[in-house]
Parts: C-alpha cells; structure tokens; sequence
C-alpha cells in the first residue's frame, strides 16, 4: 500500500464515527465600526504611512517630493508611466533586485487589521510588493471593509494563482523584542487612501 | 543523536543565571500582555474562539474526507503532491525534489513540522545546504541550536548574544548590540541567499479543502521572498493544517497573530493556490504520528492547535525553564501534549512540567484543553511505566501510607517529630521540594489528635 492510502486508511479509521457539524459564520464582524478611522489608526499602529489622496496626480506628486528620481520605480499603473516604469511584468523576477519603489493597486482594505488584498491580476508580478526597498499601495477608501469576515465574503470564490493580504511594513523582533521594520521586504509601506 | 537531558534537570541549569531567567519570564510575560490588550478590542473574541474550535472539531472528524478533497483540487490546480508517513519518508521526498534539481542549496523559511522531522540535518548529511531565513531562525541555526520558541525562535538569546554570532559569521562590528544594525545586516546576507536559490520551502499555517490553496504567515516577508525568486517550491504541512472553506480562514487569521505576539494580523498572510508560470510546485502532506494521535480519544484535541505559541508565553514553567528545556521541536504545554505521541519514554518527563495552572488553555484560540491534557498524559505514562523510578517509588510509598488509617497516623507522627526535631532528614540535597522552598513549620498536634482532645475536654466539662 502507498503511504497516501496507508495514511488515508488509518485517519478513516482513527478519525471519530460521527462528523461534528460546521458552525456558521454570519453572526460574526457586525460590530458597528468607523471603517475609515479605524483602517488609518491600525496602520499607524503597525507602523504604516496613510496620505489621502484625491487624484493620481496627487500620488505622482507625492512620490516625486518624497523618493530620489534616480533611484528605480516600477508601478502597474499605466497613469503614472511617467514617474515608475510600467511593462516590466514578464520579465525574470531577479531583475527587480535594484527597485526602490513599487506602487501597485489593492483590491480592498480591511479596517481592523489595516491589511490590503492584492492577487496576481493586479501585482505584475509575484515578487512585487516583497522585493523592493520601499512599497506604495492604492486603494479606494469606499473598498474599506470592516473585518476579515467581510475581507472573505469578498473575496468569494473568485480564482486567483497567489493572494496576499499585506499589513503594514515587513517587520521582525527577533533580537531581544526590539521591533525593526524592513526585515526581508520592503521597510515602508505608504497607503494611499483614494477619495 | 544526544543523550535527552530531562526537563527538570535542564530547567536547573537554566535557572542559575537568576538575572537571565528574570528577564527570559519578563519578556514573555510581556508578549503576553500584549496578546491579551489586543483579544480585549475584539469584542467578540470568546465567540471567535469557540468557532474556530468548532471548526477544528468538524476538520478533525472529517479529514479522511478533507484531506482527499484538499489534494485534487491542488493537484486541479497544477501542484504536485506528496505523502510521508513519517519524518524519514518526508525528508527523502524534499531530498529527492532537490535532487532531482541538480542542486545543493536551498533557502527556507519557518516550519516547524521540518524540525519535528529533522530535515537540515538529512539534507546535510546528503550534501545539501539549507538557509533558514525567519531572523530567528537564522540566529540559532549560525549557533547550532534548535529553536526555543515555535514563533520567537531565538527568544532565549540576549542581543549582545546575536551580536557576537554575527560578529564571528558575517562579519558586524564587535560590540554593535544595536538590533536595527544586527537585522539590517541580515537582511544584506539574506538577500543575496533569496537572489540565488533555486529551490525555496515554506510550511504552511493552513490548508483549504474547498480551493487546493495553502496560506503563508510571516512578519518578515521571508517565505514570499523565497518562493517567488525560487523555481521550485516546496511545502510542507502536518495533515492537521487543513480548513473546510476559503472563508474560515477569516476566523483563523483574526486569531493567530492576535494570539502569538498581539499584533492584529501578521503583515503578510499569502495564499498560494497555483504555481506561477514556469514554477514547480509541491505540497507534502505528512503523518508522523498524527493519525496515532487523532485515534487517542482524549488528546484528540492536540490537534486543533495552529502554533500560535500563546499557550508557552504565559505558561510559568516555560516562562521559567526555557524552550530547550523541553527537548522537542513544540516546547512549552502543546509540546507537552504532542511529544508523548512522538515518543513515549524520551518525553516522559514533559507532562509533568507543569504546574496544571489552566492558563494555557484559557489563551489557547482554539480551545484545546491542555492542561487537561497534561494530567491525562500523567495517568498513562505510568500506567504505561514510563515514569521514573523516584517518581513511582515515592507513589507507591504515599498509596501504601493513605491507605491505611494506622500507618497513616504513626507516619504523621514520625513526620512532624522529624521535621520539628531533625529537619536536616529532608531539608536536604535529596529532597527536591526543598529547592527554593521551606516547608512550613510543622504543627504541635495532628486534626486528629485536636479532635481527640476537643473531644475529652468537652467530655471533661460536662
């Protein structure tokens, strides 16, 4: 016998007669909340920067006071072509060794983690939000979700090849409890928060 | 492999650096803390717990059902999947993918199932070089050490440790104790291992049936940065991991960060459902004792746990005794429980480590009772007689004298004359109650004899 049917076999017959049966979920995340307030004090809290913005305009120039023009950018949003490079989605991952910036979209936020939903189909690549120095993400404030149970109803059963909820800047306490942002992924993380 | 030290003996020796221990209590005490400031937000926190519980208990008397489910809709999805009895079936499996790839090095991030099974060191013997990549882990491994705590790997080391490590393997300045400097170079050494490995594993915090996808927790962005650089990856989970439907997973990631270090979610929960193009993708599902465990009708319960860690940061013995004390990959009270699964006479001694408080499982989000647990374990083992001797003579001993009404009473007699008269009999090295403590002083007179003479003096007056 295999070890998936050995394993299968022996799980059937040590796994209890009868199934326990599954709760539900609905009566869950209905406290009523300030979405918006609270999504901007949890992302202060982890270490994030909130700028609310009107305009892609405004994202353009709010990167252009804030990250040196010499350094590289890429973003996969055609509108801001002229500050960050677009197109660079089919090239091998490596090649984003050297970014600086990455400002991409998220689906929606959740207010009570500040955590941003981002899939395949709106990163360009994999590697996009974890490679650069510093990361920027969009998202429209009225796409602000109050908790992780709404974050799911959401998210459906839509298809995806990789999703990643992304809250706040990579971070790591490992020596001593000292907090220190930017451990493997980016050391900054600025949401743009979109009228 | 080494002599198992047992957790007493270990926790002595950990205990004689008092300002050490002090500090090693305090700091998890505190991670504690913030764990509970953090469930008190959440109104329905209770409710939470009690459904992912319920969860577990569903997943747990289904998982013949779910496990197949699980494995064709990742295989649906383009993932190769594997299935290991034990430890040794599983590291061949990870050697042979490796192999198989014509390459020696591979970057890792936390599993804590590839410590149970002893993968680095396999791989080692087999010429291959693993990186862990989780800062933690990164620490001990450069020292040689296992882990001392399922989330907080290196959290028995002071920073002045880390800095001398770093000082001799990559190179920091002597003396340099400041953490930002320590992570930053790193995260320097780091990046260049993520550019250049072809083949990256991660574990997995779950697995959902419904979809074939498995999710990814870090606060370091460590398993993204390998998986999405790597041409292969491999991941590797116990088959308890798995959840019925993608939407449950909301009640999990609103538990497990909450619960481990009291940060609202970890900054990056990844789900990873297909391989990306050109990628190799495995998943390997592993037993290892696991379906022993789920036909213990009492320490079923084990395995709901999703190693947030909770149960160790506010146990007082773990606080007090350290991870390595506990001598397996899950220290602390859940490791307490699942070590006598593994191996009966080498963890012998952790279900005793433990003061049964039930602070454990009143943290545990997904209520397992370990404390419970932990004292069930206690009546096997030395049903089983898999106690030490001391321990099973000195049982014995105590039946023999409760026993019996008249031997009872003699030895009461005897004790208290002993402890008034010659306290050196046991205030000494060979009586373990003594360490750190005083016995109180012992009384003039038993309840009996009170009673007796209340009893003639009332007599007496009539």
């Amino acid at each position: 016998m295999s070890s998936r049917d050995s394993i299968l076999s022996k799980i059937k017959s040590n796994q209890p007669v009868s199934v326990n049966e599954l709760p539900g979920l609905s009566f869950l995340g209905l406290d009523k909340i300030d979405v918006l307030e609270t999504y901007k004090t949890v992302l202060k809290g982890i270490g994030g920067f909130c700028e609310e913005v009107s305009s892609l305009e405004e994202v353009k120039a709010y990167v252009e006071t804030k990250y040196p023009e010499a350094k590289r950018k890429i973003t996969t949003i055609p509108e801001l072509a002229v500050i960050a490079e677009t197109n660079w989605d089919a090239h091998d991952p490596h090649t984003l060794q050297d970014v600086e910036l990455a400002i991409i979209k998220a689906h929606f936020g959740v207010a009570e983690n500040s955590a941003l939903w981002v899939t395949d189909a709106i990163l360009g690549q994999r590697v996009s939000p974890f490679i650069p120095q510093y990361l920027a993400i969009i998202v429209n404030k009225k796409d602000i979700v109050a908790t992780m149970q709404q974050a799911y109803e959401r998210i459906g059963n839509s298809d995806y090849g990789f999703g990643t909820f992304i809250a706040g800047p990579s971070k790591t306490a490992d020596i001593e409890q000292s907090l220190v942002l930017g451990a493997h992924g980016a050391r900054g993380l600025t949401v743009f928060l979109m009228e | 492999m080494k002599n198992t030290i047992d957790h007493s003996t270990a926790a002595a020796t950990f205990n004689k650096d008092v300002e050490r221990v002090n500090w090693h209590d305090e700091t998890l005490w505190f991670v504690r803390s913030k764990r509970d400031k953090s469930a008190h937000a959440i109104p329905e926190w209770e409710a939470l717990r009690d459904t992912a519980s319920k969860i577990k208990n569903n997943v747990l008397s289904n998982m013949h059902h779910y496990l197949q489910e699980f494995e064709a809709k990742a295989k649906e999805n383009g993932i190769i999947v594997h299935w290991a009895a034990d430890g040794a079936e599983h590291n061949k499996i990870v050697h042979s993918i490796i192999a198989k790839h014509g390459v020696t090095q591979m970057v890792k991030s936390k599993s804590m199932l590839t410590e149970e099974c002893h993968l680095n060191e396999y791989l080692a013997d087999n010429g291959v070089q693993v990186i862990d990549s989780d800062l933690g882990e990164f620490i001990v491994q450069l020292r040689q050490e296992p882990p001392s705590h399922i989330v907080l790997p290196a959290i028995h080391l002071k920073k002045e440790d880390v800095s001398d490590t770093f000082n001799e393997h990559l190179g920091t300045e002597k003396g340099n104790n400041d953490p930002q400097y320590l992570t930053e170079a790193a995260r320097k050494e780091l990046r260049d291992t993520f550019l250049t490995r072809k083949v990256a594993l991660t574990g997995v915090n779950f697995a959902v049936a419904e979809t074939g996808e498995f999710v990814v927790c870090t606060n370091e962005g460590n398993a993204d940065m390998g998986a999405h650089l790597a041409d292969v990856h491999i991941a590797c989970m116990g088959f308890e991991k798995l959840v019925p439907e993608r939407k449950h997973l909301g009640v999990f990631l609103r538990l497990l960060a909450r619960s481990a270090t009291g940060q609202p979610i970890t900054t990056f929960s990844s789900h990873f459902k297909k391989p990306r193009k050109g990628q190799e993708m495995h998943i390997v599902i592993v037993d290892n004792g696991r379906s022993t465990q789920l036909g213990r009708e009492e320490f079923r319960n084990s395995l709901k746990c999703i190693r947030c860690g909770a149960c160790m940061n506010t146990c007082p013995v773990y606080r007090r005794s350290g991870g390595h004390s506990y001598h397996n990959a899950v220290a602390g009270p859940i490791g307490s429980i699942l070590a006598p699964n593994l191996d009966m006479k080498k963890n012998a001694d952790l279900p005793f480590a433990s003061t049964l408080c039930g602070s454990c499982t009143n943290v545990c989000p997904v209520k397992i009772d370990i404390h419970d647990q932990l004292y069930k374990w206690r009546q096997v083992l030395v049903k089983e007689g898999y106690t030490p001797t001391s321990k099973t003579i000195a049982m014995k001993g105590m039946s023999a004298v409760l026993a019996n009404p008249t031997v009872f009473k003699i030895a009461g007699k005897a004790g208290r004359f002993v402890m008034k008269n010659m306290p050196f009999m046991v205030n000494n090295n060979l009586n373990a109650w003594y360490k750190q403590r005083e016995m109180p002083a012992p009384p003039e007179e038993s309840f009996r004899e009170w009673y007796a003479r209340k009893a003639k003096e009332s007599k007496d007056k009539k």
